[in-house]
């Protein structure tokens, strides 16, 4: 077969995996905000559980998370007698993006910490609560700072779908695996494979660039 | 049964620990691939960061290009690919050194980064010093680079030791018997996926755990200044 032939169907794998990757980054994202920002928190209920969390997560193998949500969990609510069954999707996505998140909320904890003093001592002198303080002048200047890291771990999650193919999600390389247990062609198939992850990591770093400009428009240039 | 234990199913307690000693040989093995597979990543890391350091930019382009794909696409397909279509080039690898293989590519990328971050951390004033006391540029390397970059290297390496642990999962689809893949295995002759994956979670923190802190010591007692070589 000539290797054209493939690219129907890898095309479907592919647009798979960047719903997967989109997905995955959100929920990321957000639990990296929550997560990290709750690991700075005074309330130690909201601190040690964004600590187990990070540790958890940070400390696993995400093959390992993805396995435990897809064949354990369901176990885990049988014997309480819940129906916790996820479908592969599901379990793909949240593994993929708790297990990124935490990664992130590390990030996200280093960038607030690193919002220099003075803002804080500015914003105490204007009256400022403690919540104004945290969302108009510690997060908005902290998310620049945290977009390069934002920018590899969104690289790293679109790496890491392609480990949903183990729990028998069609995504780009369960559909190569497919092709390649019918047509025996290792080399061709998994070189288009290889090519195409690379070309869709360009395009999330590309993103991901324009993003982190967007993020840091207001900055004086050179500061 | 596997590797000649006995499981108990008779309550969940009684489970755990009959499977423990198969885990932990499972285990064994994620240390070993861990261990060969940072032994790779640290010489190919080497080779890597020497020819993108190269003064002719024919060596030191297509290098950069060849890491930044490695460090673009997926561990998994990366396995695939040497683990399918090198024996296709009558290359034939155990299961293990293809994985480890895989696992040291994939991080040679990585670690290249490193070392050049390490040597290039140096500051200029140590070469114009060098240069002032009229060392040759080899020994102003080994003696005076080298030296200074070591502790600066070195805990970054670890960071990568810990992450390469984590990734050797991946190696249990090419059929290496490491500890998810056992884990997986009893799982799927039990029916009891819970108790096994779980406990391989609990052993994976601590074998993290473990790691990093070894890391945090070794970077505590190098010192800053750097390393004499001699």
């Amino acid at each position: 077969m000539h290797w054209t032939e493939y690219l129907p169907s890898l095309m479907q794998g592919a647009w798979v995996t960047v719903q997967l990757t989109l997905y995955s980054t959100l929920l990321g994202a957000a639990a990296a905000f929550v997560f990290g920002i709750g690991k700075l928190s005074r309330n130690w209920a909201l601190r040690g559980v964004s600590i187990a969390y990070i540790e958890v997560f940070r400390g696993t193998s995400l093959l390992v998370q993805l396995f435990w949500l897809y064949f354990a969990l369901p176990l885990a609510g049988n014997a309480i007698g819940i129906d916790l069954r996820l479908p592969p999707v599901l379990a793909g996505v949240l593994a993929l993006g708790l297990n990124i998140g935490a990664y992130g909320a590390e990030v996200v904890r280093g960038a607030i910490q690193a919002v220099h003093s003075d803002q804080h001592e500015a914003a105490r002198a204007l009256n400022f609560t403690e919540r104004q303080t945290l969302f108009r002048i510690t997060i908005p200047q902290a998310i620049p700072e945290m977009m390069p890291s934002f920018g590899n771990l969104a690289v790293q999650n679109l790496k890491d779908t392609a480990l949903v193919s183990l729990i028998s999600l069609g995504d780009l390389t369960f559909r190569a695996e497919q092709i390649r247990n019918f047509t025996q062609e290792s080399t061709t198939i998994y070189t288009m494979l290889l090519f195409m992850y690379f070309g869709m990591a360009l395009v999330v770093t590309a993103i991901m660039r324009l993003l982190e400009r967007f993020a840091g428009r207001w900055r004086v240039a050179g500061s | 049964m596997l590797f000649g234990f006995e499981w108990d199913l008779s309550n969940p307690l009684a489970f755990a620990i009959s499977i423990l000693p198969i885990l932990l040989i499972g285990m064994w093995v994620t240390i070993q691939a861990t261990v060969v597979g940072f032994f790779v990543a640290l010489v190919l890391g080497l080779i890597f960061a020497i020819l993108k350091s190269a003064p002719s930019r024919f060596i030191a382009w297509p290098a950069r290009l060849v890491t930044e794909f490695i460090r673009d696409t997926p561990l998994l397909v990366q396995l695939f690919f040497l683990y399918y279509v090198l024996p296709e080039y009558g290359i034939v690898l155990p299961a293990f050194m293809t994985g480890a293989l895989a696992l040291g590519l994939q991080y040679s990328a990585y670690t290249s980064e490193v070392y050049r971050a390490g040597i290039e951390a140096v500051g200029r004033d140590q070469h114009e010093a060098a240069r002032a006391l009229n060392l040759p540029s080899a020994r102003t390397f080994t003696h005076i680079v080298v030296p200074q970059a070591i502790p600066r290297i070195v805990p970054a390496m670890g960071n990568y030791l810990v992450s390469i642990m984590k990734d050797v999962p991946v190696l249990s689809v090419v059929t290496v018997l490491e500890m998810l893949n056992v884990a997986k295995i009893i799982g799927d002759r039990t029916f009891n996926y819970l108790i096994p994956l779980s406990m391989v979670g609990g052993l994976y923190l601590i074998m993290t755990l473990v790691a990093s802190a070894g890391v945090r010591l070794l970077d505590r007692y190098l010192p800053k200044q750097g390393l004499p070589l001699k």
